[in-house]
């Protein structure tokens, strides 16, 4: 295994001779605990634990609630009331399980935005960047089926909106949306596909996890500096890292604990905070509400959505080459997932020498303004699609596209970027001093 | 320094509930009933829950359904087995399956529903209504006054005007705390309509408050038991933070030299 | 890497061992929520005691009701019955297969009389006019058959066990009485099972 040079498993007994030659599983489960960790980190890299604790409380309360619940139309939303009256402890787990996306989804932003300022998607963690995208995809999927499953007003309104969004493509759109829904409404059918979907994508998000571990574990971790750590040698290395045992365990865990702390006054005390109360009316397919709006992590890209309108001239414009095939419904999708896979590009449209944000003065600015665009657009999805949002979206949602198709491009040929320290052992101690204890091993 | 402000203004917003967002306060007027199982520290109060109960019995259940509650779960309400057999049996009749027939309630069955005349269940309904959306539709004050759930339903009952007009055949109340203003329930509740065995005062003011408490028992029976697994649970997380902390400190200390950070 | 083995000295393993029970602690608080919820919820808790009107029950007659998922029979015995059943007693005592009551509703060694297996009687009926018990042959829990069998009793048509009239196994493979649950009159026509 290539990667940064460290201390490997030796299996020293004979039961662990014998079993190494077989199934080298602990030298794999040592080298995935002990793998060196650049020592500079900062707080922004506890996420990664956040989310994989958020991933297994999700799957564990999840299947303790498909225990207690029924995927039909006439006894799905009676079961989950069933759950929270009559289940020993459910109304928490399921509040847990509610409350629990909205903390995955938290985690998961700062997760990514970390990586776009700290340039953790640049060479080489393209891998890693593209398959967290595809978990983030997956989670979105995930979420919004399992909003559907209470059978409340917004579950069956929110998957009616959603899966339009499919009855937008160009000559397949219908049949796309028919095949998806498993009929020419949201119905049973619908609800049971989704239920079946829910249980299992996070399985399949599960393993792209192990994925995404497996590569940044290939590369080495990127740090606040964006400074590579030293390969050279065994002692070099041990200079500019920590292994990840017990030194960032523990800082993620303390930082697990605290952010949990918040989690659970939520789940105690507001677990509905972040809900919608029509969802406690049971799906009604003749009545909407009169406001659909999706769970606030979905704001952004809905915003997005409805930027696009036949007013707005480049939607004309794209209308007018294709002869009206991209009409304004369907730009918005692409809008949508364009935006999604802009992000994804980010990558190969980063042209800067320089990897970390911390070095680079200007780009800072048009980061920080791409967060406050985040959470304008996040805002503006929730509003009632009339003026003056409808300007902002379109403002905000271009912001987005420029950003990562025009700044991040130019930024990196015409900043004069400054220059980042040496080592990640320099960075480190102008940080907190060198120790005393140079001395001692890290052992 | 403005990365950390801009994220942090960032993260107070982002807790902002999308539903507060949309929900369009309109010329709604939604008074802040102060009951007493809001707040971390809150709880039912018995009597106000049992007159509640009455006056959903002899004023809402005439309309309404209750149908996701359980007559058993009354107990809960200070009742005892018998008084809960009793109180099924003497006000409600339930289609059984097996008999093919209608009997009296007992305490394993729900509260029936009710469609008579199409009027909504109520079994929710506490929950299925956010009663602030404020300032400027960001929820924020939800953090401060709750859901105000309670606090709708009660607004509701007390907020008829006493105007009247027809629309497309049917008659619309007034009401300020409605969104849009008009209503098509008639006012329900009139002083002195319910006689309180313990002589409580059945101004509809009062009698607002109290079946409003009761509905948000309905809707949410297990909510001491919630807060005091919260309360339970940070406080336990608080003191692990704690010792994760120092742990963190000392295990990292020989790594560390003297300065601290600048920030 | 075990920093247990430091010389340092006790308060820093002190600290280690404080947070490394908490965090065990933590995870039992957190586990026992999760297998708590599989045990029986509330609305089948609540099934498990029923009130049971027995007023529509004439002698010579029986009413099976379902209890805790399984048959129970209640029967309203006539004057000729308790009388043949006390017969019985007297005939088969010190000869019975199960020598013991199997009521719930006494100790587990009261000896297997009619009057043991039998409920006590609502004012102003004789004695041992009712019998109360669970329909479930206690060989391999099939539904034994009411007014069958050579003892007049119950009859399982699996595995031919005879009941008397109190419920006793008397012939056949069934290795017990029928078992008497938990019962009580709530008033003189309401029975409570559980």
């Amino acid at each position: 295994m290539s990667g940064i040079p460290h201390d490997h498993y030796e299996p020293k007994s004979d039961g662990e001779k014998w079993l190494n030659s077989r199934l080298p599983i602990v030298g794999l489960l040592y080298d995935t605990l002990m793998i060196p960790t650049p020592k500079n980190l900062n707080w922004w890299w506890i996420w990664g634990i956040v989310l994989a604790f958020c991933l297994a409380l999700q799957i564990v309360t999840g299947i303790i609630l498909v225990m207690h619940y029924t995927p039909h139309v006439d006894l799905a939303f009676a079961s989950v009331e069933h759950i929270m009256r009559n289940v020993n402890g459910g109304y928490f787990i399921r509040y847990l399980h509610m409350n629990g996306a909205s903390l995955f989804f938290v985690a998961v932003y700062i997760h990514m935005f970390r990586g776009l300022y700290y340039g953790s998607y640049k060479a080489p963690r393209e891998i890693t960047w593209i398959i967290g995208m595809l978990i983030y995809l997956m989670m979105m999927g995930t979420a919004f089926m399992g909003y559907v499953l209470p059978w409340g007003q917004m579950s069956f309104w929110g998957a009616t909106v959603i899966t339009g969004l499919f009855g937008a493509i160009p000559f397949v759109g219908e049949a796309i949306q028919t095949w998806l829904l498993g009929g020419p409404a949201v119905d049973n059918a619908t609800l049971n596909r989704f239920f079946s979907l829910h249980y299992l994508l996070p399985f399949i998000i599960a393993a792209l996890v192990i994925v995404h571990i497996w590569a940044f574990h290939t590369t080495g971790n990127n740090n606040p500096t964006g400074v590579e750590v030293r390969r050279g040698s065994k002692a070099e290395a041990e200079k500019d890292t920590l292994p990840f045992w017990p030194y960032f365990v523990i800082k993620d865990l303390f930082a697990l604990a605290v952010i949990l702390v918040v989690f659970w006054a939520i789940v105690g005390f507001m677990p509905n905070y972040l809900g919608h109360p029509d969802n406690y009316i049971e799906a009604n397919p003749l009545v909407t509400p009169a406001h659909i709006v999706p769970e606030w992590y979905f704001l952004p890209f809905y915003a997005i959505l409805r930027a696009f309108t036949g007013e707005v001239w480049v939607v004309q414009f794209a209308s007018f080459i294709t002869g009206g095939i991209i009409d304004a419904k369907f730009f918005g999708v692409i809008a949508m997932f364009g935006a999604i896979l802009a992000m994804a590009l980010a990558p190969w449209l980063d042209t800067s020498s320089v990897r970390s944000g911390k070095y680079r003065p200007m780009f800072k600015w048009w980061f920080y303004l791409l967060i406050i665009d985040f959470f304008a657009l996040m805002w503006l999805g929730a509003m009632p699609a009339e003026e003056p949002y409808a300007t902002f979206s379109l403002i905000a949602s271009a912001y987005w596209f420029a950003y990562f198709f025009v700044i991040l491009p130019i930024l990196g040929v015409i900043e004069k970027p400054l220059t980042p320290p040496e080592t990640i052992e320099e960075d480190f101690n102008a940080h907190y001093g060198k120790a005393d204890a140079e001395a001692t091993p890290a052992e | 320094m403005f990365k950390k402000l801009a994220i942090g203004a960032a993260f107070a917003l982002a807790l902002t509930p999308a539903a507060s967002f949309a929900a369009g306060g309109g010329d709604q007027h939604i008074e802040d009933f102060a009951f007493s199982f809001e707040g971390p520290f809150g709880t039912w109060d018995q009597n106000q829950l049992q007159r509640g109960l009455q006056i959903y019995t002899e004023v809402c259940a005439a309309c309404h359904g209750l149908q996701y509650v359980p007559l058993r779960d009354l107990e809960a309400l200070g009742y005892n087995e018998e008084q809960v057999i009793t109180y099924a049996a003497d006000n409600f009749e339930v289609f059984d399956p097996e008999l093919d027939d209608f009997r009296p309630a007992i305490p394993t069955d729900h509260f029936p529903a009710n469609t008579a005349v199409g009027a909504p269940d109520l079994s929710l309904m506490a929950k299925a209504r956010a009663g602030f959306h404020g300032p400027y539709g960001l929820g924020i004050n939800q953090l401060v006054k709750g859901m105000g759930g309670a606090e709708y339903i009660a607004s509701l009952l007390d907020g008829y005007t006493g105007k009247e007009k027809e629309e497309a055949g049917t008659i619309l109340y007034e009401n300020t705390a409605f969104p849009g203003g008009w209503i098509s329930m008639g006012p329900p509740l009139a002083d002195e309509q319910v006689e309180f065995a313990d002589g409580h005062s059945n101004s509809v003011e009062h009698m607002s408050e109290d079946v409003a408490a009761f509905l948000m028992w309905a809707a949410e029976p297990k909510l001491m038991d919630r807060k005091n697994a919260g309360f339970v649970g940070v406080i336990f997380l608080s003191i692990l933070s704690v010792l994760l902390y120092l742990v963190n400190k000392r295990l990292w200390a020989p790594h560390k030299g003297k300065l601290r950070p600048e920030d | 890497m075990s920093h247990a083995e430091d010389h340092e000295g006790t308060r820093r393993d002190f600290l280690y061992y404080v947070a490394g029970g908490a965090g065990v602690v933590a995870t039992g608080a957190a586990v026992w929520p999760l297998i708590n919820q599989m045990n029986p919820s509330a609305d089948v808790q609540a099934l498990s005691s029923i009130r049971t009107d027995v007023s529509g029950v004439e002698p010579g007659t029986q009413l099976t009701v379902k209890w805790l998922g399984k048959p129970v029979f209640i029967r309203h015995r006539t004057g000729a019955e308790i009388a043949e059943a006390q017969q019985q007693d007297e005939e088969a005592i010190g000869s019975l297969p199960d020598p013991l009551a199997r009521n719930f509703n006494l100790n587990a060694d009261a000896p297997a009389t009619d009057a043991n297996r039998v409920m006590p009687s609502p004012e102003g009926e004789a004695e041992g006019a009712w019998i109360v018990q669970m329909g479930v042959c206690t060989h391999l829990g099939c539904v034994p058959l009411g007014d069958a069998g050579d003892f007049g009793g119950w009859f399982c048509p699996c595995h031919g066990s005879h009941y008397d009239l109190a419920g006793r196994i008397r012939k056949g493979p069934a290795p017990e009485n029928l078992p008497v649950p938990p019962a009580e009159w709530v008033d003189a026509t309401t029975i409570k099972l559980g």
